[in-house]
């Protein structure tokens, strides 16, 4: 066998051809089309620009942004607060303690974010478990109003986003060096002062990519909070889907897709700028 | 600054049978020691010997499993690591990345609660005495290892501990940085008179900076003395094999008379030295005697034979260059190889190897230890 050289492409670049390939032909390229057809039926570039204005303006648009933004907001805290002491306990154990929780974080986010979304409403319905559980103990009186409300959105959501979360805090966790804590201990420092001194400090940059990770993909949430939320808790996604769908009104979903879009590219790019300068510090 | 912690009469150390066990294995074994205030205190021994963890247990990073620690008559085994007041070096110096030089050196004095305005000062001396006043505003990850460890000890200090506990602060340091901070640090020891507890493989440095020195060995203290005292006399083969080079001449005790052991070699040679401890006659022996104690000659000269030496003849087999001293070996009966250092300054006298040379040293200079 004769060796083959590869003048180009030696670097490995040809291997993520098919990929790039792939994504440009099913997503990149449909999106193009999508926003080009649906703002060209629009008119000239100057009515273009008024309807977008207009749509941004609604009253509809607008309140689906502030409940977006609000209920990203809460999701990201919620997540934050539930995963930390998780992400703590994964990297502070090993052995099987370790693989157990890790295993618990990881597996449903393997399952269908369908699938999860109907088991919260069976849990969460008005003859769902919780509310059986509670009527039993008598901790309430009569069923709570769990599904169809902003704390269903929020507990379906927290639940579907926590693995991004608790795995990239883990992963900035894992970074700390362990002495550090315990020189802090050693130079008279209290557990408490231990842990916002130096431990909390020098988590914060998985505590910043985590929460714009999951912030990113709140705001562009579909599945539970339509499945789970109220008439009042219309995300911006969900208001896309229905000016397709019901209103037909592409033009309209046009540009709120490009709203979402250019918010995600946004909130991407620092994200990414964060974990690159993380690496250049070398932590 | 105040009156030093030692003029006070403030950190005596005292460990009461401390012992530590992992599952099943026992790490250190009831080790018991007295350290006086102001006393710079090594233990010395190799990995798993069991030092690191008797540090771990003063500082309350372990948990102590039997025995007691007292520290100036109070026993501080419950006492959890902050409260115990104790300065930390750490062996990777554990500066906190995220904060500057000034805010590292500052954190012993925050945690304390000390007020604001006394910090600014107390830094600032601390700083002086390390001769970092320059780097108050700079990051760990822009200091060099010497400067990094200069941050450690500065933050130990600022707050005039009365014991500062030391694991290995100059392990990561290069030949020439260490022996510089082992004389800093033992300045700043002596002028700011706190006690020093100091974890350490290295011999040389655990002799030049200690007062006293705890030589352990799977778990327990072997031989505590002042470094002269262990190096001359050391109490088992273990030690003086492993505070410094030593000849260890294999053989049978012959006779004891009045602290003075004789001990026929394989080869029939009889040597007189001190007698170690527990010896008996007829049983198997080491004589023990440092290469720099030896004198060497060339094997036809006329040697005196001084009062009380031992002579032994033997082919020089092998001679290295050290620099300061020239090393050799000679051979003085078949698989019994004795280590003589001579001082480079007359050492051109046995440049050749493969010839006969005579080795004699006093008496006085060697003891007998059980094999």
């Amino acid at each position: 066998m004769t060796v083959q050289r590869a003048p180009r492409f030696n670097d490995g670049t040809v291997l993520i051809v098919p990929a790039v390939l792939l994504l440009a032909l099913v997503f990149v390229g449909p999106l193009i089309w999508f926003f080009v057809r649906s703002l060209a039926a629009l008119g000239t570039p100057a009515e273009i620009a008024a309807h977008a204005w207009a749509v941004i303006t609604s009253k509809a648009v607008l309140t689906a942004l502030s409940t977006t933004n609000w209920i990203s907001l809460l999701v990201t805290l919620l997540v934050l607060l539930a995963s930390y002491p998780v992400a703590y306990y994964l990297a502070t154990h090993r052995g099987w303690r370790f693989t157990l929780v890790l295993f618990c974080v990881v597996v449903p986010y393997f399952t269908s974010i369908i699938v999860r979304t109907y088991s919260w409403m069976v849990l969460l319905g008005r003859n769902g478990l919780v509310n059986q559980a509670l009527l039993k103990t008598g901790l309430v009186d009569q069923p709570l109003t769990l599904l169809y409300t902003k704390t269903g959105v929020l507990i379906g959501m927290v639940y579907v986003l926590l693995p991004y979360m608790v795995l990239t805090l883990y992963a900035a966790m894992k970074s700390i060096d362990p002495s550090l804590v315990r020189a802090a201990r050693g130079l008279g420092a209290g557990g408490f002062y231990a842990f916002t001194r130096v431990y909390l400090p020098l988590s914060m940059h998985g505590v910043i990519s985590g929460s714009l990770i999951v912030f990113i993909l709140s705001i562009g949430f579909f599945i539970t909070p339509a499945l789970m939320g109220g008439p009042a808790d219309v995300m911006i996604a969900m208001l896309i889907e229905r000016s397709v769908e019901i209103t037909f009104d592409w033009g309209g979903a046009a540009v709120m897709s490009l709203l979402l879009l250019a918010a995600t590219l946004v909130l991407y790019g620092i994200y990414y700028r964060l974990t690159d300068v993380r690496r250049m510090m070398g932590a | 600054m105040s009156e030093s912690p030692a003029a006070q009469g403030r950190g005596a150390i005292e460990l009461q049978h401390v012992s530590k066990r992992y599952a099943k294995e026992t790490v250190v074994d009831g080790v018991s020691a007295t350290i006086a205030p102001g006393e710079f205190f090594s233990l010395l021994g190799p990995s798993g010997s069991g030092k690191t963890t008797t540090l771990m247990m003063i500082a309350g990073f372990a948990d102590v499993d039997g025995g007691q620690i007292l520290v100036d008559g109070t026993d501080i085994v419950s006492v959890p690591p902050q409260r115990r007041g104790f300065g930390m070096v750490f062996q990777n110096y554990a500066i906190f990345p995220h904060l500057s030089v000034a805010d590292n050196v500052a954190f012993p004095l925050r945690a304390r609660k000390v007020p604001a305005a006394e910090i600014g000062p107390r830094v600032r001396q601390a700083l002086e005495l390390v001769r970092l006043e320059r780097f108050a505003d700079r990051y760990s990850r822009q200091l060099s290892g010497g400067q990094q460890q200069r941050v450690a000890i500065a933050r130990a200090i600022v707050f005039q501990p009365s014991v500062v506990l030391m694991d290995e602060p100059l392990g990561a340091l290069d030949k020439n940085l260490r022996y510089q901070m082992q004389v800093e640090i033992k300045e700043i020891q002596r002028r700011l008179g706190m006690t020093v507890v100091y974890v350490t493989h290295d011999q040389e440095e655990a002799m030049n900076m200690s007062d006293r020195i705890a030589i352990m060995n799977s778990g327990r203290i072997e031989q505590v003395g002042r470094p002269a005292e262990i190096y001359e006399n050391p109490g088992s083969t273990f030690i003086a094999r492993f505070l410094g080079e030593a000849n260890l001449i294999p053989g049978t005790i012959e006779s004891i008379v009045g602290g003075v052991a004789t001990l026929r070699t394989q080869g029939g040679l009889r040597l007189q030295a001190r007698a170690g401890r527990d010896l008996s006659a007829d049983t198997a022996a080491h004589l023990f005697v440092r290469p720099e104690r030896i004198d060497i000659a060339a094997a036809d000269a006329t040697t005196p034979d001084p009062a009380g030496a031992n002579v032994a003849t033997g082919r020089l087999t092998q001679t290295s260059f050290l620099g300061n001293i020239l090393r050799h070996a000679v051979e003085i009966e078949p698989g019994v190889l004795v280590t003589v250092d001579v001082q480079n300054a007359r050492a051109d006298l046995f440049r050749s190897t493969d010839r006969p040379a005579a080795l004699t040293w006093l008496a006085a200079d060697s003891v007998i230890l059980q094999r």
